[in-house]
């Protein structure tokens, strides 16, 4: 069995500028991969590129998806094979409440897979399910989509997503970002409890503190595009001891 | 794929032609016209004066120019001012129609057979310059509502008619607005008697099938005391290269405690991407709440016409009268929309609320243009207007211009706008979640259209999402 995910000497730039200069990175089915690194270093990149973030062109390399050509394909394509974005920065949608949002998602998915409908009365079963599974109460599914929310709200809506759209690879982009302590551990909580053999997680964050809680299997250092070190999750931690600086001199060298 | 904008753009699917024989006076405009209109109809004399008046007054009139829109001069003697399909007898019922028309208004959505009807819905479907069809006209009776062609109400309810008609908008109220009363052939006549709630929605669909012709029609409501009748309009026509004219006028009048809900779903053929063809669109439309607690609503979704011309507006005469008026207009390719409403505000603590989203896409050119005017008398007036512009790519425009007029210190005035632009991240974020393009368009779209489609009945609400989704199509890639 291919991979779940197998990039290859990835480069990739916006606006003409050179961001990604070479990522090789693996990861598997039932993994949880941290992907750390200094302002600028192209973590956000590297998430939204996987999504196919138009964007940003890819000049160089490859990325399979369960040994498909990930970019080739359309950003709902990629979706709806079961790749998923947290966003670092969720944008709101005016007048569509969180339901329907999801709703239409999930049955997008679904019809991509040639999985029936739901109808909404079903579709709230699902919902219900899904949000007794990751802890948290229906305050927000008739809000519209990120409208008026908090920072933190933003981020707890996409683990929603996650859940309701069930992927198997989950990108979280900086999914810790603005999150006071208490809000940190229940979105935590959350994708701890999506955790799944079935799933691979690749975790994007600045901060060691959010990987006190979601414990990786691998931790990768990108500095100035590339991977300058991987490791286990002993990695964070020296990487929180030390800082950046000392993994800088090494990547020039590769 | 780098940016909102491009792609073909599906075909209008409403622009088939029925091919079906004609009637067809010559073209041009004289009183000779006007006469042969007349007669056609079997006007009472008084009809005939009354358009050959407006049709003298037209004569010293200018084209409106003000308007934030361009087109090429019209050449008015070049239209063709009636046509009708050919038949030559009065219909007795609905199994004599020419199946060919049946054919067409089922094609387009409207059944006009009974046994397919819309429940609750009563029909009037009008095809170039003649009525051909209104259903239910026996259940409405029996309410001692009048639901009829215009041409019919006049023959068989001229008192009625000539009561109310031009009460609203007289004959010179405006150039467009005179031509109507001049040559207007059909459009539809409901008349809500005192205290009556009418058991059906009333509908008239209108249809231009004919070459080079105009359509003008006129539609007439009046709502007696305590009545409440709600009115759905929705139109289309075939693609053609040339632009047709429509000028239609609409006249609403509540009295006391009266209620009208007024619907249009307007999607006249709105040219081709390069603007060749489609339909100029300038309509007047004006309610008059003439009664006291009277209330009148338009509500309106403007997808189609190639030039749209029309400020569908509230007369509040009656102490504690509520106009309201809820738009969602949009313009893609070529299409030029300037459109509003104009809320006067006579009597006593009128209140009137003015929702309105223009959509901009491709080359389109949308423009709110909105008065309210608030009297002397008008104490405790009140007005909520808000303002919404949506604009897709970054070859289309949008404009925005309320003018507000107050002459009573104690009324209450509030103005909200906005513009946004539909955002490449807007996009992206939901093609992440799985949708396609063109359906995250569409979601984007109608929720920030939610406030107006509420207003509509459900089918219509539907019907408005669906043609949203296809106005817009093309204007992602």
């Amino acid at each position: 069995m291919p991979p779940m995910l197998e990039i290859k000497n990835l480069h990739a730039s916006a606006e003409g500028h050179e961001i990604l200069r070479g990522v090789d990175l693996v990861v598997n089915v039932g993994e949880v991969h941290a992907i750390m690194g200094p302002n600028g270093s192209g973590k956000s990149t590297l998430a939204q590129v996987l999504a196919g973030q138009p964007a940003y062109t890819v000049t160089q390399g490859s990325v399979r998806y369960e040994g498909q050509d990930l970019l080739d394909m359309d950003p709902e394509e990629r979706a709806q094979a079961g790749v998923f974005l947290a966003f670092q920065y969720p944008v709101a949608i005016r007048g569509v409440t969180n339901a329907y949002f999801l709703r239409a998602a999930l049955n997008a998915i679904r019809k991509a897979r040639g999985e029936p409908e739901l109808d909404p009365i079903d579709f709230l079963a699902v919902l219900e399910e899904k949000l007794q599974a990751i802890g948290w109460d229906d305050s927000f599914v008739n809000r519209p989509v990120n409208e008026g929310f908090s920072g933190g709200e933003k981020k707890r809506n996409e683990i929603l997503q996650m859940a309701v759209l069930e992927p198997k690879l989950a990108v979280l982009d900086e999914t810790d970002s603005g999150l006071d302590i208490d809000a940190l551990k229940t979105v935590a909580e959350a994708v701890n409890r999506l955790r799944s053999p079935s799933r691979a997680t690749v975790v994007v964050t600045h901060y060691q503190r959010l990987l006190n809680y979601i414990v990786p299997d691998f931790v990768h250092v990108l500095v100035d595009g590339r991977i300058a070190r991987s490791g286990g999750k002993e990695l964070a931690l020296e990487l929180e001891e030390k800082g950046y600086d000392w993994i800088k001199p090494e990547a020039a060298v590769a | 794929m780098t940016s909102i904008e491009t792609r073909v753009l599906q075909p209008y699917k409403y622009g088939f032609v029925t091919d079906i024989e004609s009637e067809l006076a010559p073209a041009g405009l004289n009183q000779d016209i006007i006469r042969l209109i007349s007669a056609k109809k079997g006007e009472p004399e008084w009809m005939l004066e009354w358009r050959l008046k407006a049709y003298r007054h037209w004569l010293e009139m200018q084209e409106p120019k003000w308007a934030n829109v361009q087109y090429g001069p019209i050449d008015y003697q070049a239209i063709h001012y009636y046509a009708a399909p050919k038949r030559p007898k009065q219909l007795k019922s609905l199994d004599e129609v020419d199946p060919k028309l049946l054919e067409t208004f089922e094609k387009l959505g409207i059944p006009i057979s009974e046994q397919k009807r819309f429940a609750g819905v009563a029909v009037d479907a009008v095809f170039d310059s003649v009525s051909v069809a209104t259903t239910f006209k026996e259940t409405l009776a029996k309410a001692g509502v009048i639901f009829l062609p215009i041409s019919e109400a006049i023959r068989e309810h001229p008192d009625l008619v000539r009561k109310w008609l031009g009460s609203v908008v007289p004959y010179n109220d405006n150039f467009f607005a005179a031509l109507n009363s001049a040559v207007f052939t059909d459009g539809s006549f409901a008349y809500i008697p005192k205290g009556v709630r009418c058991p059906l929605e009333l509908s008239t669909y209108f249809r231009i099938n004919a070459q080079a012709t105009g359509q003008f029609e006129r539609t007439l409501i009046v709502a007696e005391e305590g009545s409440y009748v709600r009115y759905l309009e929705g139109c289309s026509a075939p693609s053609r290269d040339e632009n047709q004219l429509h000028a239609a006028v609409v006249e609403l009048v509540a009295l006391d405690d009266a209620q009208i809900k007024y619907s249009t779903i307007q999607n006249w053929y709105p040219g081709d991407e390069q603007g060749k063809g489609g339909i100029y669109n300038f309509v007047t439309k004006r309610g008059k709440c003439a009664g006291k607690n009277s209330k009148i609503s338009w509500t309106q979704v403007e997808t189609g016409s190639a030039i749209t011309w029309k400020y569908p507006g509230c007369i509040l005469q009656g102490d504690h009268s509520v106009g309201e008026f809820y738009s969602v207009a949009v313009t893609n390719n070529r299409q030029q929309a300037d459109t509003g409403t104009k809320m006067i505000h006579l009597g006593k603590n009128t209140k009137s609320t003015i929702i309105s989203k223009g959509i901009s896409a491709g080359h389109g050119q949308n423009t709110y243009r909105g008065l309210v005017k608030i009297m002397k008398g008008a104490e405790g007036a009140r007005n909520y207007s808000q303002c919404d512009s949506m604009l897709i790519g970054d070859k289309c425009g949008a404009h925005t211009f309320p003018y507000i007029d107050v002459r009573n210190s104690s009324a209450i005035m509030e103005h909200e706008a906005s513009t946004s632009k539909i955002g490449e991240d807007q996009i992206f974020y939901l093609r992440q979640r799985g949708l396609k393009a063109e359906d995250a368009v569409s979601m984007i779209v109608n929720g920030f259209c939610k406030e107006v489609f509420r207003e509509l009945p459900m089918e219509f609400a539907v019907e408005a999402q669906h043609l949203l989704g296809i106005s817009l199509e093309g204007s992602v890639g």
